[in-house]
């Protein structure tokens, strides 16, 4: 007995029957897709009429996001923009920093004991003029408990006096370039930068390594994928302790848990050998739900917080170039005992003199040792230019770039960070399918929501948060935009054998929408509904979930 | 030392195949019975030669002599913050740099962190490869800001090159770093004292006998009794003058007001600070330089200046 579920209309992805009415499935996987006339071949059957007036596309993949925004949900939502949680509830955007502070204040009264800390997230005061949000304006909300509110692009922590205090910083006379004082020679409460957001925010309710194996976030990660027709996720990255993969292999396996999570192992902690050999030994504990094996390296840092590595004529502010986060031996080790162990490699390079280094460092790696179909993808790889898609083709990367940005920080590259040319051109779809790259795209979530098809508008429409088109060049279509989110980021996990089309023989993989991508004008793909998800087989309903 | 006065911490920088490990084994093998905590960004390559282990953990490993090495992953600050909670407390720690991360921003992190004191960064370069290094097209830049953080270059492998080229990458490295001091070195042997400072028990034993004691071959010790008062804070940035050769400086003094002022002193980089008496007799400043370098007319002028008439 198997099921053959009706539908207004099923893109398939599949060229060759790109549009269907009915599909059949059997243990969870696809036996194709055509009319009941068709499908009943097969056998003995049951026709599930449910979603007759729904439309089914495969099931979205999120190439790169971290599961830890089903973390970040128990903080206080404090972002600009209106941003649904694991409950399907809208938090509607801040558009001050009374607002903000209001709605602290009523998180605050909420908690019992008056020692505990209140953090909040996403805040992005950018859009507050030049008012900065100070230690004082947190202390109207508690002086007993720390406070601390992460900005959107985790690259600055604001705190209270308490939470200050605390770490011990609440005194004169510190000189550190991640703390600005106030007039009164103290710490102004704003702190940037790893190293100074560490030393305070712990004591504010943020531990990143703690948020490696958190069972509670990772539930709820699920149920924002359910809501956004993601069926399969990364966690890129994670630094994946027995007890994390324990873990995730329990919950991922449970009959309910609705997602396929890709875990990276992040490089750190680990010489490139023991990393490698670590990737081996996760890869073999795979499970359908959980695939583990690759691994991610970092090779700068990011645009907006200065530390991506620029080449020529490097920051429009003249700020000093970024960062490296690996040396090139590093690099190449890690490339080669990869390519030799079999082993999918995900490199962060975001400024584009680190995707030069991470090219160059391939193609010498390439020289000497064979890498057939490696797919190793460059995550983010915002600034890369026309020759660089080429070189990236013709050593066999593919990239996931990251049109988010052009939406949330396109005004900021343009004005601040990288000036009016580069910032239209970062993130260069239409460029990387033109050299013939394997393209996928991303949210980079909790850094920007999760959301695929949103993703997919930001690359149709590349459209900043005031509105002005970032490089119309640039722009790709719908169909191209929502392969990206399906095949495209499929293939670079090389899943695109198993998921990211509806075909005879493929997971039985769908987001199930109430509107056609087809019909919708692309201005509006972001406004598609999505009623749920089919993943494996099983049918999950947002509003239920 | 007082259970309350601060850690001193050194950094230790410089690219790949310059010698930090090395010198980290070096400075282990010769503590002279001081408690070393060693912390390393990751046990990758293990960074402590196998015979100095006595025993092993996940993040934590012991060594002979009462020293440790830890890891501290992504999260410097919880590192130093375990560090300062260890049941048998540090008597220094070396903060062991990646190849490519930038000493002067670990430097500024340390004051992020009570209970630790920044006694020195320390940055090696392979002095055969420096110059290559610092032209590299994508790492050169990084090279040139580990150089212009250093209190102390250790020009390491100084005895694979000639001596005219030493002598050039030398003064080309002061050019980049100009508060710092360029020392020579092969095998990363440099006296732990250089390295990590006057220890003080044996500085003041030191500062009793009489006249300068060799520390090896290379460099020299020079031990000053001196009574009376100092106006310390000045004397220590005159003793910071490149011109007078000190590497190192440590001295117990006292000030105008009369209160044990201790003088810390590794290159460029000083400080005074006022300690508690318990007993200790004022009066003594020890300096090291290298064999033949220290300025000693002008440290004794520079000192004659500094006493309180
Ligand atoms: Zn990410």
């Amino acid at each position: 007995m198997f099921t053959i579920y009706e539908a207004r209309k099923i893109l398939t992805m599949n060229p060759a029957r790109p549009l269907a009415s009915h599909v059949a499935v059997r243990d969870g996987r696809i036996l194709g897709t055509g009319s009941v006339e068709e499908l009943a071949g097969w056998g003995a059957h049951r026709l599930d009429r449910r979603f007759a007036d729904k439309v089914l596309m495969p099931g979205l993949v999120e190439g790169h996001c971290h599961v830890s925004e089903g973390v970040f949900w128990r903080s206080v939502y404090c972002g600009y923009f209106d941003r649904m949680d694991p409950d399907g509830r809208i938090w509607p955007g801040l558009k001050s920093i009374e607002a903000v502070l209001a709605r602290l204040g009523e998180a605050e009264t909420a908690l019992d004991h008056r020692d505990l800390p209140l953090s909040g997230w996403a805040l992005d005061p950018i859009y507050f003029g030049s008012r900065r949000v100070d230690r004082h304006d947190l202390d109207r909300i508690s002086v007993t408990r720390p406070i601390g509110v992460m900005h959107a692009s985790g690259h600055i922590l604001n705190v209270n006096s308490r939470a200050l205090d605390l770490a011990g910083l609440l005194r004169p006379g510190i000189s550190h370039p991640g703390i600005p004082l106030g007039e009164d020679g103290l710490p102004s409460g704003e702190l940037k930068g790893p190293d100074a957001m560490m030393a305070v925010g712990r004591h504010a309710g943020f531990d990143r390594e703690a948020q490696a194996s958190d069972e509670p976030g990772l539930r709820q990660f699920a149920r924002l994928c359910v809501r956004k027709g993601v069926t399969t996720a990364t966690d890129l990255a994670n630094l994946l302790p027995d007890e994390a993969v324990d873990m995730m292999l329990r919950v991922t396996g449970e009959d309910g848990f609705p997602v396929r999570i890709v875990p990276f192992r992040r490089f750190h902690g680990l010489g490139v050998g023991d990393l490698i050999k670590r990737a081996g030994e996760l890869k073999a504990r795979s499970s359908d739900r959980l695939r583990l094996g690759g691994i991610k390296l970092f090779a700068d840092g990011s645009i907006q917080g200065f530390s991506a590595r620029l080449r020529w004529p490097g920051y429009y502010g003249g700020q000093p170039n970024g960062l490296w986060y690996i040396a090139p031996e590093q690099l190449a080790e890690a490339l080669e005992l990869a390519l030799a162990g079999g082993i999918m490699v995900h490199i962060h390079t975001n400024g584009d003199e680190a995707t030069e280094l991470v090219l160059d460092t391939m193609e010498k790696v390439l020289r000497r040792r064979q890498g057939p179909d490696h797919r190793f993808t460059l995550q983010h790889c915002q600034l890369a230019d026309a020759a660089q898609f080429r070189r990236i083709r013709a050593l066999g990367f593919c990239v996931n770039l990251f049109p988010n940005h052009h939406y949330y920080w396109g005004e900021q590259h343009y004005a601040m960070t990288l000036g009016p040319e580069r910032a239209t051109r970062m993130n260069a779809c239409a460029s990387a399918l033109a050299s013939g790259v394997p393209l996928a795209i991303h949210s980079d979530a909790p850094v920007t929501p999760l959301a695929p098809l949103f993703t997919a508008w930001c690359a149709v429409n590349r459209l900043s948060a005031a509105g002005r088109v970032m490089g119309g060049a640039e722009r790709i279509g719908i169909a191209e935009a929502l392969r990206a989110i399906t095949l495209g980021a499929a293939y670079t996990l090389k899943l695109d054998g198993e998921i990211g089309s509806i075909e005879c023989g493929k997971r039985a993989d769908f987001a199930v929408l109430e509107d056609d991508p087809d019909e919708m004008p692309p201005e509006r793909l972001k406004d598609i509904r999505v009623w749920g998800t089919i993943q494996g087989g099983r049918v999950f309903d947002a509003a239920a979930i | 030392m007082d259970a309350n006065d601060p850690i001193p911490a050194s950094v230790i920088g410089g690219y790949l195949g310059a010698g930090k490990t090395t010198l980290v084994n070096h400075l282990l093998r010769h503590a002279g019975g001081r408690r070393l905590a060693v912390l390393v960004n990751e046990f990758g390559d293990l960074p402590i030669d196998a015979d100095l282990i006595v025993g092993a953990g996940e993040r934590l490993i012991a060594i002979a002599g009462g020293c440790v090495c830890c890891a501290y992953g992504s999260d410097l600050i919880a590192g130093l913050e375990d560090l300062a909670g260890l049941p048998d407390r540090p008597d220094h720690v070396l903060i062991e740099a990646s190849g490519v991360a930038l000493p002067g921003s670990i430097g500024a992190a340390l004051s992020l962190v009570p209970f630790f004191r920044l006694d020195a960064i320390l940055v090696l370069a392979d002095a055969g490869a420096i110059a290559a290094q610092l032209a590299d097209r994508f790492m050169g830049d990084t090279l040139h800001r580990q150089i212009a953080s250093a209190d102390l270059v250790l020009l390491n492998k100084a005895d694979l090159v000639s001596a005219r080229e030493l002598a050039a990458t030398g003064s080309r490295l002061a050019s980049l770093a100009p508060a710092a001091r360029i020392v020579p070195a092969h095998r990363a042997s440099v006296p732990v004292e250089i390295a990590l400072g006057l220890h003080a028990g044996r500085a003041w034993r030191d500062a009793a006998g009489a006249g300068p004691t060799h520390v090896t071959a290379a460099f020299e010790t020079l031990s000053c009794v001196l009574d009376g008062a100092f106006d310390v804070a000045p004397l220590a940035a005159a003793l910071a003058r490149p011109e007078l050769g000190v590497l190192r400086a440590k001295g117990l003094l006292q000030d105008r007001a009369g209160r044990l002022m201790v003088l810390q002193l590794a290159g460029g980089r000083h400080e005074t600070e006022v300690v508690a008496a318990k007993g200790a007799r004022a009066g003594r400043l020890v300096l090291i330089g290298q064999a033949g370098c220290l300025a000693r007319n002008a440290i004794g002028a520079a000192i004659e200046a500094a006493r309180c008439r």
